[in-house]
Parts: C-alpha cells; sequence; structure tokens
C-alpha cells in the first residue's frame, strides 16, 4: 500500500461524501435560518427523493442518462411540493412554535418512512448511473530510468463520482447566486432577518416560508438523486445523513451558507482520510468531538455571524 | 379555525441562542429516534378451531435482513402448505404465526415472549441473523420454548446457547467454511484477505476460515472488518494487501449490490482470485450492471440458486412448491432474486419440526421436552423431499446440522456447480453437550 495514492482515493471519497452532504445541511441551514425550524425529517425528504429516482428511472427506462436526468429534475420537484403542503397544512398551523415544529418533523419522519415501507418496500434498489468509467489512479515513482508514472495494483474511482463532485460545485454557487444576486434571495434574507418588517414592507411572509421549506426539502432530494446511482435507494437511509447534516450546519454557524459548505468539506474530506488510513467509527468519532469544541469555543459556528 | 398572529414580542428575544438550542434539541431528538424501532404489521393467532399446532415464526420483514425475510417466509408458507396438504403433524394443521423482529435483537427476543405467552405458541422459529438469535434465544431458554433458527451462525453449536435453542435445518459457518479453505488453497492461492462484516457472522467467518486455512498451509494476510450498516466500501479496499492471491468477502445487508459493484470498480481488470461467500449477492441479480467483474470467480452457495445440469427431482420439486424459477428468481417477477442459499433451511426445519413431533407423539405445549429429546435422538436425514438441499447428518449433542457444501463459479452471469464437499469436509469435534443441561 502506497501512502500517496491512497491518499488521493481517500480525498476523492471524502469530497463525494462533502458533495452530498453540503447540499443536504445547506437545505437543512435554509430552512433553519429563515424559518428557525428544526427539521428533524429533513433526511427523510432525502430518502425519499432517492426511492422517487428510482420510480422516475424504472418508469421511464431506456438509456440511463434519460432515465437518470428526468429523475434528477421529477424526484426533487415532487419532494418540493411534498414539504410546501407540510408546511401550510402542519407546521403554519402551529404557528412555528420552537418545540412543537420539532415533534410536528418527528411525526412527518415516522409517517413518510412508513408510508415508503409499506409501498416501496424494505429493499435496496438500484438506480443506474448515466455514465460510469474505471479511471485508474496513477502515481509517480523512481526507477533506473527516471520518474515515471505508474498505475499502482487495484486503485480506481469511476467517472461518475467525479462528476457527482463537480455538479455539487455547480449547484451550490447556483445556491449562493440566488441567495444574493436575486430579488427572490433578497426576499429570503429580509425575512430571515426579521419576518415582521418584511412583512410590513408588503412580503408575502407565508409564502417566502412555503418556498424556503420547499427549496430546503428539494436540495436534500436533489442531493439523494445524485448519491443514488453509487449507493441505494432504501428506506432507512435518511438517518445517518441527518445526523451529520446537523454536524455540518452545528460547526459551520447556523444559517452561513458559505460555513455549511466549508463544514461539509470538512467532515467529508475527515471521513474520507480517517476511514481510509484508520476506522469509519474513528471518523465519526473525530466529527462528534468537533462538534463539542466548536459548541465550546464558538458558539456560533465557525463563520456563523455575531448577531447583536 | 381561527389563525392567530406570531407574537410581537418573538423576535425580541435572542434568536441566536435559542436558535443553536433548538438545533441541538433536534439532534438528540433525531439521535434518539434512531434507536427506536416500531413495532409492525403484527399478525394475530386467531381462535383456535381445529386445534392447529401453532409455530410462531420470527421473521426479518423489516431491517437489514428484510429480503431475507421475504423469501424465508414464501418457503416456510411453502412448507406449510405441503405438510398441511399431506395431512399435517398428527394430523392437525400447522398455523405459522408471523411477527416482524426487524433484524433487531431486541425486539427478536419480544418476539419470542410473544409467542411463548401471548399466543401461547408450540414452539418458536425462524430467524436468520445471528444477533438476533443472539438476543432471542436466552428469553426463550427461560421461557422454556423450543426455538428452531435458521442462522447458520455457530452461536448453537458453540455452546453459547441452550437446550432449547436448535439449528437442524441448516448447517453453520464454522462447518461451511472450514471445508471451503481445501479449495480455495488447492485452486486459488494461498494469500488470502478476508472482507467481513463486523458483528458475530463476520467474525465467525474470520476465525474458522484463518485457522482453517492455515491447516492447509495458507495464509489470511489482512482481515478487513466492515460495520454491518455501512453504505459506501470503496474506503476499505486500498487496506487489500498488493501480494494478496484471494479475496474472501462476505457481506450482508441492503448494501450488498453497493459493495460488489464498489470492488469491480476498485480493481478494473487487474483484480485476484476472488471468493466470496453468495451472502454478498444473496437476493440481487447476477447481471446487474457493474457486476461484469465477477465472471469467473467462486461463491460459496447452501444451494445452488441456478438449477445445474444435475438437478435433482427434490430440488425441483421444492422449487416449484416456493415459486422460483430456473434461475433463482421468482415465478412471477424475474428481478425478485431469492436467497436461494439460506432459504432451504426453512423447508427442512419444518419438515424436522413434523418427524420429531411425531415421534415423540406430541400432543401440546407439556411436551416441549420430548419434542427436543426426539429432535436430539435424530442422526442422518436423507436427500429427499424434506431435505431438497441434500442429505443431513444432525448432531443431537450440540443441536447443529452437518451437510453438503457447493462451491459455483460465475459463468455468462449464471453460478454453475465446480465441486461439491463431502459432509465429512464439514465435521469438527463437538464443543458442547446441549443434553446434559436439564430442561
Amino acid at each position: 500500500m502506497e501512502l500517496a495514492p491512497y491518499l488521493i482515493l481517500g480525498s476523492i471519497e471524502g469530497l463525494v461524501t462533502a458533495a452530498v452532504l453540503a447540499l443536504m445541511a445547506v437545505g437543512l441551514s435554509l430552512v433553519f435560518g429563515v424559518m428557525r425550524v428544526v427539521n428533524v425529517a429533513h433526511g427523510e425528504f432525502f430518502m425519499l427523493g432517492a426511492v422517487l429516482a428510482w420510480f422516475v428511472a424504472d418508469m421511464i427506462g431506456g438509456h440511463p442518462a434519460i432515465s437518470f436526468i428526468a429523475a434528477l429534475f421529477i424526484a426533487p420537484m415532487l419532494v418540493g411540493s411534498l414539504a410546501i403542503v407540510a408546511d401550510t397544512t402542519i407546521l403554519k398551523r402551529i404557528n412555528y412554535d420552537p418545540e412543537r415544529t420539532i415533534v410536528a418533523t418527528i411525526g412527518l419522519l415516522y409517517i413518510i418512512q412508513q408510508v415508503t415501507l409499506m409501498t416501496y418496500g424494505s429493499n435496496a434498489r438500484p438506480v443506474e448511473p448515466p455514465f460510469n468509467q474505471r479511471i485508474s489512479i496513477p502515481w509517480f515513482e523512481w526507477t533506473e530510468s527516471g520518474l515515471s508514472m505508474y498505475w499502482p495494483w487495484g486503485l480506481g474511482t469511476t467517472t461518475y463520482k467525479l462528476a457527482v463532485i463537480g455538479f455539487a460545485i455547480i449547484l451550490l454557487l447556483a445556491i449562493w447566486l440566488l441567495m444574493t444576486r436575486t430579488r427572490i434571495g433578497l426576499i429570503m434574507r429580509a425575512t430571515q432577518l426579521d419576518r415582521d418588517v418584511a412583512q410590513a414592507y408588503g412580503i408575502n411572509v407565508d409564502r417566502v416560508y412555503a418556498m424556503v421549506f420547499g427549496l430546503g426539502a428539494g436540495l436534500a432530494a436533489l442531493a439523494a438523486v445524485l448519491i443514488v446511482p453509487i449507493q441505494q435507494a432504501h428506506y432507512l437511509m435518511g438517518h445517518d445523513p441527518l445526523l451529520l447534516s446537523f454536524i455540518v450546519v452545528i460547526i459551520g454557524g447556523l444559517g452561513s451558507l458559505a460555513g455549511t459548505v466549508v463544514a461539509a468539506v470538512l467532515i467529508g474530506l475527515s471521513d474520507g482520510l480517517i476511514s481510509v488510513f484508520f476506522t469509519p467509527t474513528l471518523a465519526k468519532i473525530i466529527a462528534t468531538l468537533i462538534v463539542t469544541f466548536v459548541l465550546i469555543f464558538r458558539p456560533s459556528g465557525l463563520l456563523g455571524k455575531h448577531r447583536p | 379555525m381561527t389563525k392567530t398572529s406570531k407574537p410581537i414580542l418573538k423576535p425580541l428575544l435572542t434568536p441566536r441562542l435559542t436558535g443553536r438550542r433548538q438545533v441541538l434539541k433536534g439532534a438528540a431528538a433525531s439521535l434518539a429516534l434512531g434507536a427506536v424501532s416500531m413495532p409492525l404489521m403484527g399478525r394475530y393467532a386467531q381462535t383456535q378451531s381445529a386445534e392447529p399446532i401453532k409455530i410462531g415464526f420470527q421473521v426479518h420483514r423489516t431491517g437489514i435482513g428484510a429480503a431475507y425475510g421475504r423469501w424465508y417466509d414464501r418457503t416456510t408458507m411453502a412448507a406449510v402448505d405441503k405438510i398441511n396438504s399431506e395431512g399435517g403433524i398428527n394430523g392437525r394443521p400447522i398455523e405459522i404465526i408471523a411477527e416482524d423482529d426487524g433484524t433487531d435483537p431486541k425486539r427478536g427476543a419480544e418476539v419470542v415472549e410473544k409467542f411463548a405467552t401471548q399466543h401461547n405458541a408450540d414452539l418458536a422459529f425462524g430467524t436468520l441473523f445471528s444477533h438476533v438469535v443472539y438476543g432471542s434465544a436466552p428469553r426463550a431458554g427461560e421461557l422454556k420454548i423450543p426455538y428452531f433458527v435458521v442462522s447458520e451462525g455457530h452461536h448453537v453449536a458453540s455452546g453459547a446457547l441452550n437446550r432449547y435453542t436448535l439449528q437442524p435445518g441448516i448447517t453453520d459457518v464454522k462447518s461451511q467454511v472450514q471445508a471451503m479453505a481445501p479449495f480455495v488453497a488447492d485452486n486459488l492461492g494461498k494469500k488470502v484477505t478476508m472482507v467481513y462484516p463486523d458483528f458475530a457472522f463476520g467474525h465467525d467467518h474470520r476465525d474458522y476460515f484463518s485457522a482453517a486455512i492455515e491447516a492447509q498451509g495458507g495464509k489470511v494476510i489482512e482481515k478487513i472488518a466492515i460495520p454491518p450498516t455501512e453504505t459506501s466500501f470503496t474506503k476499505y479496499f486500498p487496506k487489500i494487501p498488493r501480494d494478496t492471491e484471494v479475496i474472501y468477502h462476505v457481506m450482508v445487508g441492503p448494501a450488498v449490490l453497493t459493495f460488489v459493484k464498489e470492488m469491480g470498480e476498485f480493481f478494473g481488470s487487474s483484480r485476484p482470485e476472488i471468493f466470496g461467500f453468495i451472502d454478498s449477492l444473496e437476493a440481487t441479480d447476477l447481471s446487474s450492471p457493474g457486476l461484469e467483474f465477477l465472471e469467473g470467480t467462486y461463491f460459496w452457495e447452501g444451494n445452488p440458486r441456478y438449477a445445474q445440469a444435475n438437478q435433482s427431482e427434490y430440488d425441483k420439486a421444492y422449487r416449484a412448491a416456493v415459486g422460483v424459477d430456473a434461475n433463482g428468481a421468482s415465478v412471477s417477477d424475474t428481478k425478485d432474486v431469492s436467497t436461494y442459499a439460506h432459504m432451504f433451511g426453512c423447508w427442512e426445519t419444518l419438515h424436522i419440526v413434523k418427524a420429531g413431533m411425531e415421534a415423540s407423539g406430541y400432543s401440546g405445549t407439556g411436551d416441549r421436552a420430548k419434542l427436543i429429546e426426539a429432535v436430539e435422538a435424530m442422526t442422518d436425514m436423507p436427500h429427499s423431499h424434506a431435505h431438497p438441499q441434500g442429505a443431513k447428518r444432525f448432531n443431537g449433542k450440540t443441536h447443529q446440522t452437518f451437510g453438503h457444501q457447493y462451491i459455483t463459479r460465475v459463468n455468462n452471469s449464471r453460478l454453475d456447480l465446480v465441486h461439491t464437499t463431502s459432509i465429512e469436509d464439514t465435521l469438527y469435534p463437538d464443543e458442547v453437550d446441549y443434553t446434559k443441561q436439564s430442561f
């Protein structure tokens, strides 16, 4: 085992985790930042995205690329719409009261999970990636003829994994532009700063809330559609990513998009590298320790704004 | 419905502090939720009419064992239909009371308790995952209800359990693994890297294969344990040493397809020899995209998934009764691949229960000890309609059965039989004598 190619592999694996985690955690952070709602059902929106991607891919059939692209649009739309319905029929009715929203979203979690179990079943089902070529990871070594490139025994990744990383970066940039450069983003930020003043200026706060909740759930679903060709859709798949998202959001700083992304990369990379060099359990231990230290020494998170 | 507006004071409270606490609360809540499993889909006993023999069926309907549970259920129902249509047990029909154990040891023990106290079942039967057996068997012993497991773990024969727990219908990991080692060492290579799930079942593989391959002059050069709930595997593969001649893999859970696919992506065309336990691909279609690299690799199978050239009339009848086609998939859905290497154990165990009850003149729960003694007295069981997987030799002292093992090779996306072990290959010295324990 050579150290350096090992490091590259660990980084790629870590970045794939980070990419998916960043998208999901940004959704969670957005919902919390704007609405002050702790959405415990966020992991189930993720799971639902993966399951719907399977349904879409199964129904459309044909070339994997076509069904995958269809899933990429349809699954987040459906999940987002479901979240909007949940917002207007449940969360709005309990006035976004912090304690009650936690309980309500726990209920939502169970409903989504059990309905999925009853309809989709307990199987893990694969979705075919749109493309998937194996790439050997090269490295350099000194031989008698000088520096030469070689391909270590059995060390490979796939084009699709690299594409997931790239696609997530594009999406995150798009969200950043949406929040900072568009009128909708301005309205969302205004609502985040002060709900009542925003309302006084004629912003339809109810609509903004519904939209943000839908957007947050849609992002979780999108993350799931990206990961489902690598892993598989399973009705229990939402739990671990939910916990990791909470960790990321706390480390990054509540409501701070940049902080969330930084924390996702930090957690993803450390998970990948520590898992490769030591054990995945140690990676989880360290992630949780980081949360503890961040809470002690920087309670507002790495990039959380110190609000007055 | 009246709509109340948000209290005007709310924004004046410090949002930052309350916010963080809120998130922590949410995180704590989600943690707690992970620990709770919901009891599901209980099926309740009907009123006694024809005095049926009530068999409590502990089944993995949900959780990581769900694919096995689905097929254990179908096999069990097919066996019950067969036995009932042939006159039942001592003229009494079998009634199955199925309860989901969620593939969870704590729930498993509750299910056993429910069979004993609420349903007043004659015996408990069924489950596969070894941690559930470990969790449930002590309760079965306390409640003095016979517990027939179909788990293939070594826990029964190791002496860790009790007189009420028996495994007469499926062989255990220790004997399977031991019988594989000569084939691996003679045909594939002597330097082995093992990849296995990090719980009792995987540890059985690790311990018994390491010892068995050393007896053949080989060596396990690296042991890679993977948590059974893991969903991504590439990060484990770099630990495989370069001088590995054979990879020995066994994996369980919903992510098995990902595991095998990522192994292929890791190695590309330069793979070493690969020997796997079919557990890594149970209920998974061998022609799934990404599995092409398995061509020419070998598998242990408890019972060959694909109908072989020398298929017995017993396998033919059993296959038809359960509803499995010649490729090991459901006759009604070719994508629904069975857990063919394991589920025969349910069929055979129910036939053994029938034989044991008839030999002991079983009449009710008062005769439970007599039933166990009758099963303990059993030895050779011939290849027959009751034992379609092959002949068995039951050891009454260790409560464990021994039988033939099959090694198949992937040829054109199907598994062709290349080697059948003898029963003698699978025997090892007794580690316990349960018959010395009192009832």
